[in-house]
């Protein structure tokens, strides 16, 4: 497939996992979920008892055949009663053990899975934004969600029944082999094309596969993307292209998954002619063995019951042989979904956190340091140019500069969300990278320039910035920031759901719950990325004046368009295409005559004075 | 959660209305879930039927074929003092010629079989996801915004999977019916006594079934709701997961997941026990049954009632017949799964609200729209955030051909909500919006679009490229595409991407700076060369400079009533002093409306919202 060309970030992206062979994906898989291998030996145990209860009853039914209905003389009762009573038996224990084992299967299984979504769905999170950002967000829950499914399905329906059949082979096998070694080595003989064609249909059905749980993902996404664009779709009446792009991806995943089951139906197939094959050639040698004919010899080695009771046997031999070629077939799509959950895990995480061994950042204000920092977006020419920056302990920064300069990047940078490509951030002159990740969030909170609300109501959202904090806190928190009035406004408070994404609110007051979230959570430096951008002005002067007040004490960094921010802040920072043109207080650089702070500060000006001299 | 609770928990509570009674899914459901995939796909249906009921066919010819070499070649084999003389060559070959032709005809019913049962699974799969995905985009707005992502994601995914499954097993099961048939006759003319004690294998078989159902339906009804809420959860998560990041919230966020990760895995545990109990009790009754047909056989082969050979037919024909049955067995197993997915899928296809369209084309005045607004009353259903009156009350005013208005308000006034009505996302409670005189309502389906242009105030980016984004697959010449740039400030930037209009922007445009998202948003809009273009604070992400620039040119190029009208929604002076007209909007109503310094002589409270930066110097 050619997709056009991309500047999303590449390099970054998540592992697929397509390189793994069945057994290692396997072997990895139970690592990651050791729940799998818990109790095997008793499953399997219980597995050899099933599978061996399986071929009891035909046995005996052979025997009754043969040495009770057929003895010499007239039925023998009471053999034909033993035999009887004993595959009963064989009966009562075939089906309780392979219900305990089912049930062993089924729990061990589940349990595994959750935990390998779990595990999964941490490490999502745990992934660099930019890894995050690379992957669709529906193919990231495709993995969490029907990847796992399949794999659940797989360990236990296919995984118990391969187990059971493999066993059955086994004993069906040794049965075999007792009653004529040359017949069973003829059974085997005609299946052997089967067994060494099933590696060619693997390889093909792991890559038909692979594409199938990828066509999963990407129709999630081209499903997710307009819902959640819903308004957008509707108000430009683009309701028929964007179906068109999703049939596209329905279609595609149709195809795929009708071209492996293809494979699957062709090598499926091939177990019934062996099977033919084996049923004919029993007979063809078997005759062959009778006294007198070519190998037979004069007493001949096998008798007429033996050949009768191979056709059983030949039965129980195929059955399971094709069930066992279908699970491994049906398999290739779960392994396929769990290399692409693997493929999560093997992903590696965050920016490396130094965990235990990291430094923790003295509380109170925190002094910042860039020291030359360049950073590139993957496969992109670099956005910042060796930046070089303190910001003193307690002061209040504002970064101004064109949009695409560079703003938002120096924003993640200092909040570690990426590392640089060169150079060091420092904070209180530790580097970050030192730092532990909990210390770090802790006392560092950025607020980004398109908040997020979780489906819940205002407090619960508020309180992601911190856990503990009491409906009570969460109002006085909003009397403190000006925003007291905005909330006794809300019919129900605290309690105001907000919707998905927060769409309930107007984006002016999702901006809000993020400033309250924010501080709550109580940083010692704080990073605001255009965080009032959608407010109106007497509100933001307002909420302004309460956090220049709340700042006293902690860093702020402030981005903004709204030159207003600026022309309060300690110090100014001028971002101009990825480096830093100019610093310092307002008044000073507002008098360097012709530089950029002075260029975007006239047109502000201009802005605000427009008024005067336009049409009115 | 208890199994109390679970026992309880309904479809969708959302949705309890449109399933009332959450009746427990039983056989017929089943079967009628069946039917309509049988109705839809009657061809492949049918093919991989007679592929199934060759295959059974078949494998009944296996024992046939077993027989008549048993008659024919192994017993005369054995008989003969010779074996050689009894059995020629010929024979053997007959042997050989008779199992692989019946073989190789098999192999023929399976693949017609598996691939026929794989292309209407899929097919039908697709049919579903269209037509729900179809209802998605067909939904009103307020429906959207009651039914979480994740949840749609499952809908179009998990439950349309379940609903299908039984797709998979059914033409083996129908084709084992027909074996079984077979089978029957074959017994019944073999020994009817023996074969009537082996056909009790049957209603057992039925009994069985209808016991499981009964038992996992309720499970798998709630591991079904909790598949949604797991990928609600992911879902959500994943989107928000800057916020995750940034407040260290990773570990709380897994615990929640974490919660019904568990939830789910104790069902889908539950009704694996059940299933668990169920397989073996399928796998049993077979051989229970050709026990007994032993024991019983023996006994009129001593009373001289039936003679061996036929007791070895029967018993034999119950033990083919026992494999087989398992496939029902599968069938049966995934109707809980099915009818729980089709029931959530339904109610889906069923919900009602779409959007009524009317059939007036807009008139191509080749000038700027009229827009008027005449006593309009809107809220949102879960009740606005003013007290008792609502959010937006008798709003009227109207925005002349070529002329500019624009709408200011403080925050959370509901000027989005306004925005909202004129490019109809919702309809108003009361009055009318009308668009050269029509009202909005009497357009036909797309008519409104073409007309009028919205910005919304939070840019939406698709994942496809620069000029996808712009066109949204209009038919624009790449010259427009770029004019709309240059007006919209974005072609410098876009031109220094790596492959400029073909550069793919990443899922809602992560690959660009927000001011960088607004202006591909407002270029897609003035591309389109709306009569009535609506900025809902469109430019709030840029900086003064560019958005001036933006400004010069929308107001350049024509001019007069030519001109299209606009409707911008704005805090900055300077677009405001674009404006013919200000229309304050305050508590719901309009506060004053007239030219900006009007309102400023007159108006304390617009003058402190819109001086609010001039005040503080
Ligand atoms: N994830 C990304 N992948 C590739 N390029 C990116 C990514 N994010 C940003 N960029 C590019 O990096 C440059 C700087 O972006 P940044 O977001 O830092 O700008 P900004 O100054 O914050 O702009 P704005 O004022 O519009 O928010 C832009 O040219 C942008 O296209
Ligand atoms: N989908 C919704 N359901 C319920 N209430 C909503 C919904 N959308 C908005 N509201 C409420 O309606 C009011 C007006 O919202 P709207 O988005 O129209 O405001 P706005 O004037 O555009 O504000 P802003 O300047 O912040 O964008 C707010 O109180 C908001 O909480
Ligand atoms: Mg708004």
């Amino acid at each position: 497939m050619s997709t056009p060309p991309t500047t999303a970030p590449s390099t970054t992206g998540l592992s697929t996992g397509d390189d793994l062979g069945a057994f290692a994906t396997i072997r990895r898989g139970v690592g990651y979920s050791p729940e799998l291998a818990e109790g095997l030996w008793g499953t399997l145990l219980l597995a050899v008892v099933a599978s061996v209860g399986q071929v009891v009853v035909p046995v005996a039914v052979q025997q009754t055949i043969d040495r009770g209905l057929g003895a010499d003389g007239g039925p023998d009762v009471g053999y034909t009663t033993l035999m009887g009573v004993l595959a009963g038996v064989a009966v009562v224990l075939t089906s309780v053990s392979s219900y305990l084992m089912t049930r062993r299967l089924f729990i061990t299984s589940e349990r595994g899975l959750a935990t390998l979504r779990i595990k999964a769905f941490r490490h999502v999170h745990d992934l660099p934004l930019l890894t995050q950002n690379t992957e669709r967000r529906g193919a990231l829950v495709s993995r969490v969600t029907s990847d796992v499914d399949q794999v659940s399905q797989f360990l236990v329906f296919g995984g118990l029944l391969f187990v059971v059949s493999l066993g059955q082979i086994v004993v069906a096998t040794i049965v075999m082999v007792v009653y004529s070694w040359q017949l069973a080595l003829v059974v085997w003989v005609c299946f052997a094309p089967l067994f060494a064609s099933l590696r060619y249909f693997q390889r093909k059905l792991t890559l038909a596969y692979g594409v199938v749980r990828r066509q999963v993902g990407q129709m999630l996404s081209a499903v997710s993307e307009p819902v959640v664009g819903a308004a957008v779709v509707r108000a430009y009446a683009v309701e028929e292209r964007t179906q068109t792009r999703i049939d596209d991806a329905i279609d595609e995943f149709k195809a795929a998954s009708t071209r492996a089951q293809g494979f699957t139906a062709f090598s499926f197939s091939l177990g019934g002619v062996s099977a033919g094959l084996a049923n004919a050639g029993v007979i063809v040698i078997g005759v062959w063995l009778a006294p007198g004919h070519l190998f037979g010899g004069d007493s001949g080695r096998i008798s007429a019951g033996t050949i009768v009771a191979f056709a059983f046997l030949v039965t129980l031999f195929v059955g399971p042989v094709q069930m066992g070629t279908q699970i491994l077939t049906d398999a290739q799509n779960a392994l396929a979904g769990w290399r692409r959950v693997i493929g999560i895990l093997e992903t590696p995480a965050d920016l490396v956190d130094p965990g235990e061994d990291g430094q923790r950042l003295p509380r109170g204000p925190i002094e910042v340091r860039f020291d030359d920092v360049t950073f590139a977006y993957p496969a992109g020419p670099p956005v910042l140019h060796g930046i070089s920056l303190d910001i003193a302990a307690g002061t209040r920064v504002a970064v101004v500069g064109e949009t695409g300069s560079g703003k938002s990047t120096v924003a993640k940078l200092l909040t570690r969300l990426m590392d640089p490509t060169e150079g060091r951030v420092l904070l209180d002159g530790i580097d970050l990278r030192d730092v532990r990740t909990r210390a770090l969030r802790r006392s560092v909170v950025l607020v980004p320039q398109e908040g997020f609300l979780f489906d819940d109501t205002l407090a619960a959202n508020v309180r992601y910035g911190r856990t503990d904090a009491s409906d009570a806190d969460i109002a006085a928190a909003a009397v403190e920031i000006g925003l007291g009035d905005w909330l006794d406004a809300l019919p129900r408070g605290v309690h105001t759901l907000v919707g998905q994404r927060g769409e309930s609110l107007s984006a002016g007051e999702r901006q809000l719950v993020a400033l309250l979230r924010a501080q709550l959570a109580d940083p010692d430096l704080l990073v605001l990325d255009e965080a009032t951008s959608a407010v109106d002005p007497a509100l933001e002067m307002r909420i302004g004046r309460a956090l220049e007040r709340l700042m006293s004490g902690r860093t702020s960094v402030t981005i903004a368009h709204r030159l207003s921010t600026a022309e309060a802040a300690d110090e100014v920072v001028v971002v101009d295409r990825g480096r830093i043109v100019q610093r310092g207080p307002h008044d000073v650089l507002v008098g360097q005559e012709g530089s950029v702070y002075a260029g975007l500060h006239a047109s502000w000006v201009a802005q605000q004075g427009t008024v005067a001299a336009g049409r009115g | 959660m208890t199994t109390h609770a679970a026992q309880h928990a309904s479809l969708d509570p959302t949705e309890a209305s449109a399933e009332p009674n959450g009746r427990p899914a039983t056989t017929i459901d089943g079967l009628q879930v069946l039917g309509v995939a049988i109705r839809r796909e009657p061809w492949v249906f049918t093919l991989s039927t007679l592929g199934s009921v060759l295959f059974g066919a078949l494998t009944v010819a296996d024992a046939w074929v077993l027989g008549w070499a048993t008659d024919h070649v192994i017993t005369p084999a054995f008989a003969a003092r010779d074996a050689r003389e009894a059995v020629g060559a010929g024979l053997l070959w007959a042997v050989l010629a008779l199992f692989l032709g019946v073989a190789l005809l098999r192999a023929v019913g399976i693949v017609a079989r598996r691939l026929g049962a794989g292309i209407m699974q899929y097919r039908m799969q697709a049919h579903s996801r269209r037509a729900v995905t179809r209802q998605y985009l067909a939904l009103p707005m307020s429906w959207h915004q009651r039914h979480p992502t994740g949840q749609l994601l499952s809908n179009a995914n998990a439950d349309v999977e379940a609903t299908w499954g039984p797709i998979a097993p059914l033409p083996m099961a129908v084709g084992t019916i027909a074996m079984m048939v077979i089978a029957v006759a074959q017994m019944l003319l073999t020994d009817v006594v023996l074969a009537v004690i082996g056909l009790f294998v049957f209603p057992a078989v039925i009994v069985t079934n209808v016991v499981y159902q009964r038992w996992s339906a309720p499970w798998a009804t709630r591991a079904q709701q909790l598949r949604a809420e797991v990928s609600e959860i992911a879902h959500e998560s994943f989107d928000g997961a800057l916020v995750v990041k940034t407040l260290g919230r990773e570990g709380e966020e897994t615990e929640r997941f974490a919660e019904r990760a568990h939830a789910l895995r104790d069902a889908n545990i539950k009704v694996g026990l059940y299933r668990a109990a169920f397989d073996p009790a399928l796998a049993a009754l077979p051989n229970i049954g050709v026990l007994v047909v032993l024991a019983v056989g023996v006994h009129r082969v001593l009373t001289g009632s039936s003679d061996a050979g036929d007791v070895v037919t029967v018993a034999y024909l119950l033990t083919i017949v026992s494999f087989p049955i398992r496939s029902i067995g599968w069938l049966l197993g995934n109707f809980p799964a099915s009818v729980v997915g089709y029931r959530r899928v339904r109610s889906v296809l069923d919900a009602t609200g779409s959007m009524p369209f009317g059939a007036v084309a807009a008139p191509s005045t080749g000038r700027g729209a009229r827009l008027e607004i005449d006593g309009l009353g809107y809220d949102y259903p879960s009740g606005s955030g003013k007290g008792a009156a609502s959010l937006l009350d008798d709003v009227s005013f109207a925005v002349e051909p070529g002329r500019t208005v624009a709408l200011v308000g403080a925050t959370a006034s509901g000027k989005s909500t306004l925005v909202n009505l004129v490019s109809r996302l919702v309809d108003p409670d009361a009055g009318t919006l009308r668009l050269d005189g029509v009202d909005l309502r009497d357009l036909a389906r797309g008519e409104l679009a073409g007309a009028v242009a919205v910005v919304p105030q939070q840019a939406f980016l698709f994942d496809d490229t620069v000029r996808g984004n712009v066109t949204l697959g209009a038919d624009v010449c790449d010259d427009d595409v770029w004019t709309a740039l240059r007006a919209a400030q974005a072609d410098g930037f876009v031109a220094a991407l790596p492959h400029g209009l073909d550069s793919r922007l990443g899922e809602r445009g992560t690959s660009l700076s927000g001011g960088q998202r607004q202006r591909i948003s407002l270029a897609r809009a003035l591309v389109r060369r709306p009569r009535l273009l609506v900025l809902d604070d469109a430019t709030s992400a840029v900086d003064p400079e560019v958005e001036a620039r933006i400004l010069a040119a929308l107001r350049d190029g024509s001019t007069g009533e030519s001109r299209p009208s606009l409707l911008v929604v704005a805090y900055r002076k300077a677009t405001i002093g674009l404006a013919d007209e200000v229309v304050h909007l305050a508590e719901g109503r309009i506060a004053d409306r007239g030219t900006h310094a009007e309102l400023l002589g007159r108006s304390p409270a617009y003058a402190h919202l819109v001086n609010a930066y001039e005040e503080e110097r």
